[in-house]
Protein backbone atom coordinates (compact mmCIF):
# COMPACT_ATOMS: atom_id res chain seq x y z
CA UNK A 1 0.00 0.00 0.00
CA UNK A 2 1.24 3.46 -0.89
CA UNK A 3 0.30 6.35 1.41
CA UNK A 4 1.26 9.88 0.45
CA UNK A 5 1.45 12.72 2.97
CA UNK A 6 0.63 16.12 1.53
CA UNK A 7 -0.68 19.57 2.51
CA UNK A 8 -1.33 22.79 0.66
CA UNK A 9 0.37 24.99 3.21
CA UNK A 10 3.98 24.41 4.12
CA UNK A 11 5.14 23.75 7.65
CA UNK A 12 1.98 21.99 8.82
CA UNK A 13 3.77 18.77 9.79
CA UNK A 14 4.01 16.49 6.73
CA UNK A 15 7.48 15.28 7.60
CA UNK A 16 6.51 14.85 11.25
CA UNK A 17 3.65 12.55 10.24
CA UNK A 18 5.68 10.69 7.60
CA UNK A 19 8.62 9.93 9.87
CA UNK A 20 6.60 9.09 12.99
CA UNK A 21 4.25 6.86 10.99
CA UNK A 22 7.18 5.02 9.38
CA UNK A 23 8.91 4.53 12.73
CA UNK A 24 5.69 3.26 14.31
CA UNK A 25 5.26 0.69 11.53
CA UNK A 26 8.85 -0.46 11.53
CA UNK A 27 9.23 -2.38 8.29
CA UNK A 28 8.19 0.46 5.98
CA UNK A 29 9.65 2.20 2.99
CA UNK A 30 9.85 5.97 3.43
CA UNK A 31 10.53 8.18 0.42
CA UNK A 32 11.02 11.91 0.95
CA UNK A 33 9.82 13.47 -2.30
CA UNK A 34 10.31 17.09 -1.17
CA UNK A 35 13.45 17.29 -3.27
CA UNK A 36 13.67 21.07 -2.90
CA UNK A 37 13.89 20.95 0.88
CA UNK A 38 14.11 17.34 2.10
CA UNK A 39 14.01 17.09 5.90
CA UNK A 40 12.97 13.52 6.74
CA UNK A 41 16.51 12.32 7.28
CA UNK A 42 17.06 14.96 9.96
CA UNK A 43 14.66 12.79 12.01
CA UNK A 44 15.70 9.34 10.77
CA UNK A 45 19.46 9.72 10.59
CA UNK A 46 19.75 6.95 8.03
CA UNK A 47 23.33 6.33 7.02
CA UNK A 48 23.45 6.94 3.28
CA UNK A 49 24.89 3.89 1.54
CA UNK A 50 23.92 4.49 -2.09
CA UNK A 51 23.96 7.59 -4.23
CA UNK A 52 22.70 8.01 -7.76
CA UNK A 53 23.08 11.14 -9.87
CA UNK A 54 19.89 12.14 -11.66
CA UNK A 55 20.38 13.62 -15.09
CA UNK A 56 18.22 15.00 -17.82
CA UNK A 57 19.02 15.12 -21.52
CA UNK A 58 19.74 18.47 -23.05
CA UNK A 59 20.53 19.30 -26.66
CA UNK A 60 24.08 19.65 -27.88
CA UNK A 61 24.44 21.30 -31.26
CA UNK A 62 27.01 20.02 -33.73
CA UNK A 63 28.06 23.34 -35.25
CA UNK A 64 29.79 21.66 -38.19
CA UNK A 65 26.39 20.36 -39.33
CA UNK A 66 24.13 23.21 -38.17
CA UNK A 67 23.13 25.76 -40.84
CA UNK A 68 21.40 28.04 -38.28
CA UNK A 69 17.99 27.67 -39.89
CA UNK A 70 16.28 28.34 -36.53
CA UNK A 71 13.74 25.48 -36.74
CA UNK A 72 14.81 24.13 -33.34
CA UNK A 73 14.30 27.43 -31.54
CA UNK A 74 10.98 28.00 -33.34
CA UNK A 75 9.77 24.62 -32.14
CA UNK A 76 11.00 24.85 -28.54
CA UNK A 77 8.04 25.68 -26.27
CA UNK A 78 10.34 26.61 -23.40
CA UNK A 79 12.67 29.16 -25.07
CA UNK A 80 15.60 26.91 -24.25
CA UNK A 81 17.26 27.51 -27.63
CA UNK A 82 18.12 30.74 -29.43
CA UNK A 83 19.59 30.83 -32.91
CA UNK A 84 21.66 33.84 -33.93
CA UNK A 85 23.27 34.26 -37.38
CA UNK A 86 26.24 32.02 -36.66
CA UNK A 87 25.54 30.36 -33.35
CA UNK A 88 22.95 28.39 -31.38
CA UNK A 89 22.61 29.22 -27.70
CA UNK A 90 21.31 26.51 -25.38
CA UNK A 91 19.78 27.49 -22.00
CA UNK A 92 20.00 24.17 -20.15
CA UNK A 93 17.89 25.19 -17.10
CA UNK A 94 14.91 25.98 -19.33
CA UNK A 95 15.01 22.70 -21.31
CA UNK A 96 12.29 20.12 -20.52
CA UNK A 97 14.07 17.37 -22.52
CA UNK A 98 11.09 16.84 -24.84
CA UNK A 99 13.32 15.96 -27.78
CA UNK A 100 11.53 18.29 -30.18
CA UNK A 101 14.66 20.11 -31.36
CA UNK A 102 16.30 16.84 -32.37
CA UNK A 103 13.17 15.78 -34.25
CA UNK A 104 12.79 18.95 -36.27
CA UNK A 105 16.45 19.54 -37.18
CA UNK A 106 16.82 19.03 -40.95
CA UNK A 107 20.63 18.72 -40.67
CA UNK A 108 20.70 16.10 -37.92
CA UNK A 109 22.85 18.54 -35.94
CA UNK A 110 21.19 18.01 -32.55
CA UNK A 111 22.62 15.44 -30.19
CA UNK A 112 21.96 14.72 -26.52
CA UNK A 113 24.13 15.44 -23.55
CA UNK A 114 23.37 14.37 -20.00
CA UNK A 115 23.12 17.08 -17.37
CA UNK A 116 23.02 16.27 -13.67
CA UNK A 117 20.19 18.12 -11.87
CA UNK A 118 20.11 16.30 -8.56
CA UNK A 119 20.81 13.14 -6.64
CA UNK A 120 18.83 10.27 -5.12
CA UNK A 121 20.20 8.74 -1.92
CA UNK A 122 19.35 5.54 -0.10
CA UNK A 123 19.90 4.43 3.45
CA UNK A 124 18.44 2.27 6.20
CA UNK A 125 17.43 3.39 9.68
CA UNK A 126 15.52 1.39 12.31
CA UNK A 127 14.42 -1.13 9.67
CA UNK A 128 13.08 1.61 7.41
CA UNK A 129 14.07 1.46 3.78
CA UNK A 130 14.71 5.16 3.19
CA UNK A 131 15.15 7.25 0.05
CA UNK A 132 15.33 10.96 -0.50
CA UNK A 133 16.22 13.20 -3.40
CA UNK A 134 18.02 16.52 -3.56
CA UNK A 135 17.50 19.02 -6.34
CA UNK A 136 20.77 20.84 -6.98
CA UNK A 137 20.81 24.46 -5.80
CA UNK A 138 19.98 26.80 -8.70
CA UNK A 139 18.07 24.13 -10.65
CA UNK A 140 14.46 24.77 -11.65
CA UNK A 141 12.90 21.38 -12.35
CA UNK A 142 12.17 19.11 -9.45
CA UNK A 143 10.12 16.65 -11.52
CA UNK A 144 12.97 14.49 -12.93
CA UNK A 145 14.29 13.90 -9.40
CA UNK A 146 10.81 13.06 -8.08
CA UNK A 147 10.26 10.65 -10.99
CA UNK A 148 13.54 8.91 -10.17
CA UNK A 149 12.41 8.57 -6.54
CA UNK A 150 9.05 7.16 -7.54
CA UNK A 151 10.84 4.40 -9.47
CA UNK A 152 12.22 3.23 -6.10
CA UNK A 153 8.72 2.43 -4.79
CA UNK A 154 8.65 -1.19 -3.61
CA UNK A 155 5.00 -2.23 -3.76
CA UNK A 156 5.61 -5.28 -1.59
CA UNK A 157 6.21 -2.90 1.30
CA UNK A 158 4.16 -0.30 3.09
CA UNK A 159 5.30 2.80 1.29
CA UNK A 160 5.08 6.32 2.74
CA UNK A 161 5.67 9.25 0.40
CA UNK A 162 6.46 12.62 1.97
CA UNK A 163 5.27 15.27 -0.53
CA UNK A 164 6.44 18.85 -0.99
CA UNK A 165 4.09 21.72 -0.01
CA UNK A 166 1.83 23.43 -2.52
CA UNK A 167 -0.62 22.09 -5.07
CA UNK A 168 1.18 22.12 -8.41
CA UNK A 169 3.37 19.77 -10.48
CA UNK A 170 5.77 18.41 -7.82
CA UNK A 171 2.84 17.55 -5.54
CA UNK A 172 0.85 15.88 -8.32
CA UNK A 173 3.91 13.89 -9.41
CA UNK A 174 4.45 12.67 -5.82
CA UNK A 175 0.86 11.85 -4.94
CA UNK A 176 -0.04 10.23 -8.29
CA UNK A 177 -0.55 6.47 -7.98
CA UNK A 178 -0.92 6.40 -4.19
CA UNK A 179 -3.67 4.31 -2.61
CA UNK A 180 -4.40 6.90 0.04
CA UNK A 181 -3.41 10.46 0.81
CA UNK A 182 -3.14 12.04 4.26
CA UNK A 183 -3.55 15.81 4.21
CA UNK A 184 -1.91 17.50 7.17
CA UNK A 185 -3.21 20.88 8.25
CA UNK A 186 -3.56 23.25 11.18
CA UNK A 187 -6.77 25.01 12.15
CA UNK A 188 -5.82 28.54 11.18
CA UNK A 189 -7.29 30.60 8.33
CA UNK A 190 -4.17 29.94 6.20
CA UNK A 191 -4.27 26.24 7.07
CA UNK A 192 -7.95 25.93 6.12
CA UNK A 193 -7.62 27.92 2.90
CA UNK A 194 -4.73 25.80 1.67
CA UNK A 195 -6.39 22.57 2.85
CA UNK A 196 -9.32 23.35 0.56
CA UNK A 197 -6.94 23.77 -2.37
CA UNK A 198 -5.25 20.46 -1.55
CA UNK A 199 -8.63 18.71 -1.25
CA UNK A 200 -9.53 19.97 -4.75
CA UNK A 201 -6.34 18.46 -6.15
CA UNK A 202 -6.70 15.09 -4.41
CA UNK A 203 -10.38 14.79 -5.40
CA UNK A 204 -9.42 15.66 -8.96
CA UNK A 205 -7.01 12.70 -8.85
CA UNK A 206 -9.64 10.31 -7.38
CA UNK A 207 -7.41 9.33 -4.46
CA UNK A 208 -9.14 8.48 -1.15
CA UNK A 209 -7.97 10.81 1.60
CA UNK A 210 -8.34 11.96 5.17
CA UNK A 211 -7.08 14.85 7.29
CA UNK A 212 -4.74 15.08 10.26
CA UNK A 213 -5.05 18.26 12.33
CA UNK A 214 -1.69 19.22 13.74
CA UNK A 215 -1.14 21.74 16.58
CA UNK A 216 -4.74 21.13 17.58
CA UNK A 217 -5.88 23.85 19.97
CA UNK A 218 -4.27 26.66 18.03
CA UNK A 219 -6.63 28.86 16.03
CA UNK A 220 -10.31 28.04 15.69
CA UNK A 221 -12.58 25.07 14.93
CA UNK A 222 -13.19 25.85 11.27
CA UNK A 223 -11.10 22.99 9.85
CA UNK A 224 -13.17 20.44 11.78
CA UNK A 225 -16.41 22.08 10.66
CA UNK A 226 -15.22 22.08 7.08
CA UNK A 227 -14.28 18.37 7.29
CA UNK A 228 -17.69 17.55 8.81
CA UNK A 229 -19.54 19.40 6.06
CA UNK A 230 -17.44 17.83 3.34
CA UNK A 231 -17.62 14.36 4.95
CA UNK A 232 -13.83 14.15 5.13
CA UNK A 233 -12.57 11.88 7.92
CA UNK A 234 -10.38 13.54 10.56
CA UNK A 235 -7.91 10.70 11.12
CA UNK A 236 -5.93 12.12 14.01
CA UNK A 237 -5.37 15.24 16.05
CA UNK A 238 -1.96 16.09 17.39
CA UNK A 239 -2.23 18.62 20.19
CA UNK A 240 -0.32 21.87 20.22
CA UNK A 241 2.34 20.94 22.74
CA UNK A 242 5.57 22.58 23.71
CA UNK A 243 7.14 19.16 24.23
CA UNK A 244 6.38 18.04 20.67
CA UNK A 245 7.55 21.38 19.25
CA UNK A 246 10.79 21.13 21.24
CA UNK A 247 11.45 17.59 20.01
CA UNK A 248 10.75 18.70 16.44
CA UNK A 249 13.18 21.60 16.73
CA UNK A 250 15.90 19.15 17.78
CA UNK A 251 15.16 16.68 15.01
CA UNK A 252 13.77 13.99 17.35
CA UNK A 253 10.72 12.00 16.16
CA UNK A 254 8.19 12.34 18.97
CA UNK A 255 7.18 8.64 18.96
CA UNK A 256 10.68 7.89 20.26
CA UNK A 257 10.08 9.98 23.39
CA UNK A 258 6.32 9.55 23.72
CA UNK A 259 5.86 5.84 22.85
CA UNK A 260 2.08 5.88 23.42
CA UNK A 261 1.82 7.65 20.10
CA UNK A 262 3.12 4.53 18.32
CA UNK A 263 -0.22 2.86 19.00
CA UNK A 264 -1.96 5.93 17.65
CA UNK A 265 -0.02 5.74 14.40
CA UNK A 266 -0.50 1.96 14.13
CA UNK A 267 -4.25 2.43 14.57
CA UNK A 268 -4.20 5.17 11.98
CA UNK A 269 -2.48 2.81 9.59
CA UNK A 270 -4.96 -0.03 10.23
CA UNK A 271 -7.86 2.33 9.66
CA UNK A 272 -6.42 3.48 6.34
CA UNK A 273 -5.66 -0.10 5.35
CA UNK A 274 -9.24 -1.24 5.92
CA UNK A 275 -10.59 1.78 4.06
CA UNK A 276 -8.35 1.13 1.06
CA UNK A 277 -9.32 -2.56 0.96
CA UNK A 278 -13.04 -1.77 1.21
CA UNK B 1 11.92 51.39 -7.61
CA UNK B 2 13.18 48.57 -5.37
CA UNK B 3 12.01 44.99 -4.95
CA UNK B 4 12.08 42.84 -1.80
CA UNK B 5 11.19 39.12 -1.83
CA UNK B 6 10.25 37.24 1.34
CA UNK B 7 11.16 33.54 1.14
CA UNK B 8 12.02 30.73 3.53
CA UNK B 9 13.01 27.44 1.92
CA UNK B 10 10.94 25.56 4.48
CA UNK B 11 7.22 26.24 4.42
CA UNK B 12 5.21 27.55 7.36
CA UNK B 13 7.91 29.67 8.96
CA UNK B 14 5.81 32.85 8.77
CA UNK B 15 6.54 34.46 5.38
CA UNK B 16 2.99 35.62 4.76
CA UNK B 17 2.30 36.90 8.30
CA UNK B 18 5.49 38.96 8.15
CA UNK B 19 4.79 40.26 4.63
CA UNK B 20 1.28 41.24 5.75
CA UNK B 21 2.73 43.10 8.76
CA UNK B 22 5.10 45.02 6.47
CA UNK B 23 2.02 46.26 4.60
CA UNK B 24 1.29 48.54 7.59
CA UNK B 25 4.86 49.82 7.66
CA UNK B 26 5.98 50.22 4.05
CA UNK B 27 5.08 53.52 2.38
CA UNK B 28 4.20 53.83 -1.27
CA UNK B 29 4.44 50.10 -1.97
CA UNK B 30 2.94 47.50 -4.30
CA UNK B 31 2.33 44.01 -2.86
CA UNK B 32 2.72 40.84 -4.91
CA UNK B 33 1.70 37.36 -3.79
CA UNK B 34 3.94 35.01 -5.75
CA UNK B 35 3.00 31.88 -3.79
CA UNK B 36 0.53 31.11 -6.56
CA UNK B 37 0.17 27.44 -5.49
CA UNK B 38 -1.24 28.24 -2.09
CA UNK B 39 -1.73 31.99 -1.93
CA UNK B 40 -2.70 33.31 1.50
CA UNK B 41 -1.73 37.00 1.55
CA UNK B 42 -5.18 37.99 0.26
CA UNK B 43 -6.74 36.54 3.44
CA UNK B 44 -5.19 39.45 5.36
CA UNK B 45 -4.88 42.21 2.75
CA UNK B 46 -8.47 41.61 1.51
CA UNK B 47 -7.91 42.91 -2.02
CA UNK B 48 -10.74 44.38 -4.07
CA UNK B 49 -10.16 42.96 -7.53
CA UNK B 50 -10.06 45.66 -10.22
CA UNK B 51 -8.96 43.55 -13.14
CA UNK B 52 -8.89 39.81 -13.89
CA UNK B 53 -6.61 38.46 -16.60
CA UNK B 54 -6.84 34.89 -17.89
CA UNK B 55 -3.59 32.95 -17.58
CA UNK B 56 -2.56 30.41 -20.16
CA UNK B 57 0.23 28.17 -18.99
CA UNK B 58 1.79 25.62 -21.26
CA UNK B 59 -0.21 24.44 -24.27
CA UNK B 60 -1.99 21.12 -24.15
CA UNK B 61 -2.41 18.43 -26.83
CA UNK B 62 -5.87 17.61 -28.15
CA UNK B 63 -6.54 14.44 -30.15
CA UNK B 64 -9.15 14.17 -32.86
CA UNK B 65 -10.09 10.51 -32.45
CA UNK B 66 -11.89 10.47 -35.81
CA UNK B 67 -8.64 11.18 -37.59
CA UNK B 68 -6.36 9.04 -35.40
CA UNK B 69 -5.11 5.88 -37.15
CA UNK B 70 -3.71 4.41 -33.93
CA UNK B 71 -0.10 4.33 -35.22
CA UNK B 72 1.09 5.09 -31.68
CA UNK B 73 3.86 7.42 -32.88
CA UNK B 74 2.72 10.08 -30.40
CA UNK B 75 2.67 7.54 -27.57
CA UNK B 76 6.21 6.45 -28.43
CA UNK B 77 7.56 9.99 -28.80
CA UNK B 78 6.13 11.60 -25.66
CA UNK B 79 8.87 12.02 -23.07
CA UNK B 80 6.39 12.94 -20.33
CA UNK B 81 4.24 9.76 -20.37
CA UNK B 82 1.34 12.08 -21.13
CA UNK B 83 -0.26 9.80 -23.75
CA UNK B 84 -1.49 6.35 -22.77
CA UNK B 85 -1.56 3.28 -25.04
CA UNK B 86 -5.18 3.91 -25.96
CA UNK B 87 -4.02 7.34 -27.18
CA UNK B 88 -5.64 9.47 -24.52
CA UNK B 89 -3.94 12.63 -23.30
CA UNK B 90 -3.14 12.64 -19.60
CA UNK B 91 -3.76 16.30 -18.89
CA UNK B 92 -1.74 16.51 -15.70
CA UNK B 93 1.38 15.10 -17.38
CA UNK B 94 1.34 17.05 -20.65
CA UNK B 95 4.03 19.75 -20.68
CA UNK B 96 2.90 21.24 -23.97
CA UNK B 97 6.06 20.57 -25.98
CA UNK B 98 4.25 19.82 -29.24
CA UNK B 99 6.25 16.71 -30.18
CA UNK B 100 3.08 14.60 -30.56
CA UNK B 101 1.55 17.15 -32.92
CA UNK B 102 4.78 17.13 -34.95
CA UNK B 103 5.09 13.34 -35.28
CA UNK B 104 1.40 12.65 -36.03
CA UNK B 105 1.22 11.59 -39.70
CA UNK B 106 -2.49 12.42 -40.07
CA UNK B 107 -2.74 15.79 -38.27
CA UNK B 108 -4.97 14.34 -35.59
CA UNK B 109 -3.26 16.30 -32.82
CA UNK B 110 -3.40 20.04 -32.25
CA UNK B 111 -1.80 22.02 -29.47
CA UNK B 112 -4.28 24.34 -27.78
CA UNK B 113 -4.02 27.04 -25.18
CA UNK B 114 -4.98 25.85 -21.77
CA UNK B 115 -6.80 27.94 -19.18
CA UNK B 116 -4.51 27.53 -16.23
CA UNK B 117 -5.70 30.24 -13.90
CA UNK B 118 -6.13 33.96 -13.39
CA UNK B 119 -3.93 36.92 -12.57
CA UNK B 120 -5.50 39.77 -10.61
CA UNK B 121 -4.80 43.46 -10.21
CA UNK B 122 -6.33 44.75 -7.01
CA UNK B 123 -6.55 47.52 -4.46
CA UNK B 124 -6.02 46.97 -0.75
CA UNK B 125 -6.20 49.25 2.27
CA UNK B 126 -2.41 49.41 2.06
CA UNK B 127 -1.99 50.03 -1.66
CA UNK B 128 -2.16 48.14 -4.94
CA UNK B 129 -1.66 44.38 -5.10
CA UNK B 130 -0.86 41.86 -7.83
CA UNK B 131 -1.86 38.26 -7.19
CA UNK B 132 -3.09 35.14 -8.95
CA UNK B 133 -4.85 31.82 -8.73
CA UNK B 134 -3.66 28.63 -10.35
CA UNK B 135 -6.51 26.27 -11.27
CA UNK B 136 -6.65 22.82 -9.70
CA UNK B 137 -3.85 20.53 -10.85
CA UNK B 138 -2.44 23.03 -13.34
CA UNK B 139 1.26 23.42 -14.06
CA UNK B 140 3.54 26.31 -14.93
CA UNK B 141 3.43 28.06 -11.59
CA UNK B 142 6.80 29.61 -12.42
CA UNK B 143 5.32 31.25 -15.49
CA UNK B 144 2.39 32.60 -13.44
CA UNK B 145 4.84 34.03 -10.88
CA UNK B 146 6.47 35.95 -13.72
CA UNK B 147 3.06 37.29 -14.80
CA UNK B 148 2.35 38.47 -11.23
CA UNK B 149 5.74 40.14 -11.01
CA UNK B 150 5.26 41.92 -14.34
CA UNK B 151 1.84 43.13 -13.22
CA UNK B 152 3.33 44.42 -9.97
CA UNK B 153 6.05 46.23 -11.89
CA UNK B 154 3.53 47.88 -14.22
CA UNK B 155 1.43 48.93 -11.21
CA UNK B 156 4.49 50.40 -9.49
CA UNK B 157 5.52 52.33 -12.61
CA UNK B 158 2.02 53.64 -13.31
CA UNK B 159 1.45 54.76 -9.73
CA UNK B 160 5.00 55.97 -9.02
CA UNK B 161 5.59 53.51 -6.22
CA UNK B 162 9.01 53.14 -4.57
CA UNK B 163 8.89 49.50 -3.60
CA UNK B 164 7.45 46.08 -4.46
CA UNK B 165 7.19 43.55 -1.63
CA UNK B 166 6.89 39.98 -2.93
CA UNK B 167 5.55 37.13 -0.80
CA UNK B 168 7.39 34.10 -2.19
CA UNK B 169 6.63 30.37 -2.23
CA UNK B 170 8.44 27.70 -0.18
CA UNK B 171 11.13 25.49 -1.70
CA UNK B 172 14.08 26.30 -3.96
CA UNK B 173 12.77 25.32 -7.41
CA UNK B 174 11.04 26.94 -10.36
CA UNK B 175 8.49 29.28 -8.70
CA UNK B 176 11.04 30.36 -6.05
CA UNK B 177 13.65 31.23 -8.64
CA UNK B 178 11.01 33.11 -10.66
CA UNK B 179 10.14 35.07 -7.47
CA UNK B 180 13.65 36.24 -6.69
CA UNK B 181 15.54 36.84 -9.93
CA UNK B 182 16.49 40.47 -10.30
CA UNK B 183 15.21 41.70 -6.91
CA UNK B 184 17.27 44.03 -4.72
CA UNK B 185 17.02 42.12 -1.45
CA UNK B 186 15.77 38.79 -0.17
CA UNK B 187 14.41 38.37 3.36
CA UNK B 188 14.71 34.75 4.47
CA UNK B 189 12.31 33.85 7.29
CA UNK B 190 13.59 30.90 9.27
CA UNK B 191 12.89 29.29 12.65
CA UNK B 192 15.21 27.58 15.15
CA UNK B 193 14.47 23.98 14.12
CA UNK B 194 16.98 21.64 12.52
CA UNK B 195 14.71 21.33 9.47
CA UNK B 196 14.52 25.08 8.95
CA UNK B 197 18.29 25.48 9.42
CA UNK B 198 18.93 22.84 6.77
CA UNK B 199 16.51 24.62 4.41
CA UNK B 200 18.02 28.02 5.19
CA UNK B 201 21.41 26.84 3.98
CA UNK B 202 19.91 25.68 0.69
CA UNK B 203 17.84 28.82 0.05
CA UNK B 204 20.84 31.04 0.86
CA UNK B 205 22.70 29.00 -1.74
CA UNK B 206 20.02 29.86 -4.30
CA UNK B 207 20.14 33.59 -3.47
CA UNK B 208 23.94 33.55 -3.75
CA UNK B 209 23.73 31.61 -7.02
CA UNK B 210 21.70 34.48 -8.49
CA UNK B 211 23.86 37.15 -6.80
CA UNK B 212 21.06 38.59 -4.65
CA UNK B 213 21.88 39.98 -1.18
CA UNK B 214 19.99 38.32 1.67
CA UNK B 215 19.03 39.16 5.23
CA UNK B 216 17.56 36.71 7.75
CA UNK B 217 14.72 36.86 10.25
CA UNK B 218 14.56 34.18 12.96
CA UNK B 219 10.88 33.69 13.69
CA UNK B 220 9.76 32.01 16.95
CA UNK B 221 13.39 32.36 18.05
CA UNK B 222 12.47 31.47 21.65
CA UNK B 223 11.25 27.92 20.91
CA UNK B 224 14.87 26.73 20.87
CA UNK B 225 17.46 29.36 21.85
CA UNK B 226 20.41 27.01 21.25
CA UNK B 227 19.36 26.63 17.64
CA UNK B 228 18.78 30.38 17.38
CA UNK B 229 22.37 30.90 18.44
CA UNK B 230 23.52 28.39 15.82
CA UNK B 231 21.64 30.29 13.11
CA UNK B 232 23.11 33.59 14.28
CA UNK B 233 26.61 32.14 14.13
CA UNK B 234 26.04 30.55 10.77
CA UNK B 235 24.79 33.87 9.39
CA UNK B 236 27.70 35.77 10.93
CA UNK B 237 30.30 33.47 9.43
CA UNK B 238 28.58 33.78 6.04
CA UNK B 239 28.32 37.57 6.21
CA UNK B 240 24.52 37.57 6.33
CA UNK B 241 22.79 40.09 8.59
CA UNK B 242 20.13 38.82 11.01
CA UNK B 243 17.64 41.69 10.92
CA UNK B 244 15.25 40.42 13.55
CA UNK B 245 14.48 37.76 16.17
CA UNK B 246 10.73 37.44 16.63
CA UNK B 247 9.22 35.64 19.64
CA UNK B 248 6.57 32.95 19.38
CA UNK B 249 3.25 34.69 19.99
CA UNK B 250 -0.32 33.44 19.61
CA UNK B 251 -1.22 36.96 18.52
CA UNK B 252 -0.12 35.94 15.00
CA UNK B 253 -2.95 33.41 14.73
CA UNK B 254 -5.42 35.69 16.52
CA UNK B 255 -4.68 38.52 14.10
CA UNK B 256 -5.09 36.09 11.18
CA UNK B 257 -8.50 34.99 12.48
CA UNK B 258 -9.52 38.67 12.60
CA UNK B 259 -8.23 39.18 9.04
CA UNK B 260 -5.72 41.73 10.25
CA UNK B 261 -1.96 41.88 10.30
CA UNK B 262 -0.03 41.83 13.57
CA UNK B 263 0.68 45.56 13.51
CA UNK B 264 -3.01 46.44 13.12
CA UNK B 265 -4.12 43.88 15.67
CA UNK B 266 -1.71 44.46 18.54
CA UNK B 267 0.91 46.83 19.89
CA UNK B 268 2.85 44.30 21.93
CA UNK B 269 6.47 43.16 21.88
CA UNK B 270 6.11 41.23 18.60
CA UNK B 271 4.75 44.29 16.78
CA UNK B 272 7.62 46.41 18.16
CA UNK B 273 10.19 43.93 16.97
CA UNK B 274 8.66 43.77 13.50
CA UNK B 275 8.81 47.58 13.32
CA UNK B 276 12.48 47.49 14.34
CA UNK B 277 13.18 44.81 11.75
CA UNK B 278 11.43 46.79 9.04
CA UNK B 279 13.64 49.83 9.78
CA UNK B 280 16.74 47.71 9.23
CA UNK B 281 15.38 46.29 5.98
CA UNK B 282 14.47 49.78 4.78
CA UNK B 283 18.06 50.91 5.32
CA UNK B 284 19.34 47.94 3.32
CA UNK B 285 16.98 48.81 0.48
CA UNK B 286 18.07 52.45 0.30
CA UNK B 287 21.79 51.73 0.01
Amino acid sequence: MIISIASGKGGTGKTTIATNLALSLGEAQLIDCDVEEPNANIFLNAKINEREDISVNIPEIDKTKCDFCGKCSDFCAYNALAVVPSDVLVFPELCHSCGGCKLVCPQDAVGWRERVVGVVEHGIADGIDFYHGLLNVGEIQAIPVIKALKRKVDKSKNVILDAPPGTSCPVIETVGGSDYCILVTESTPFGLHDLKLAVDVIRHMYIPFGVIINRDGVGDKKVELYCQNEKIPVLMKIPHSEEIAQLYSKGIPFVNELPDWRDGFQNLFSRIQSEVKA
Amino acid sequence: MKQLTVISGKGGTGKTSITAAFASLADNTVFADCDVDAADLHLILKPKIKKTIGFHGLNIAHIDKDRCIDCKKCYESCKFDAIDEEINIIKESCEGCGVCEYVCPVDAITMKERDSGFAYISDTRFGPMAHAMLKTAEEASGKLVTVVRNNAKTLAEDKNKDLIIIDGPPGIGCPVIASLTGVDLVLIVTEPTLSAIHDLERILGVANHFGIPSVVCINKYDINVDNTEKIEQYCKSNGVEVVGNLPYDTVVTDAMIHEQNVIEFSDGDLADRIIEMWDKIKKRLVV
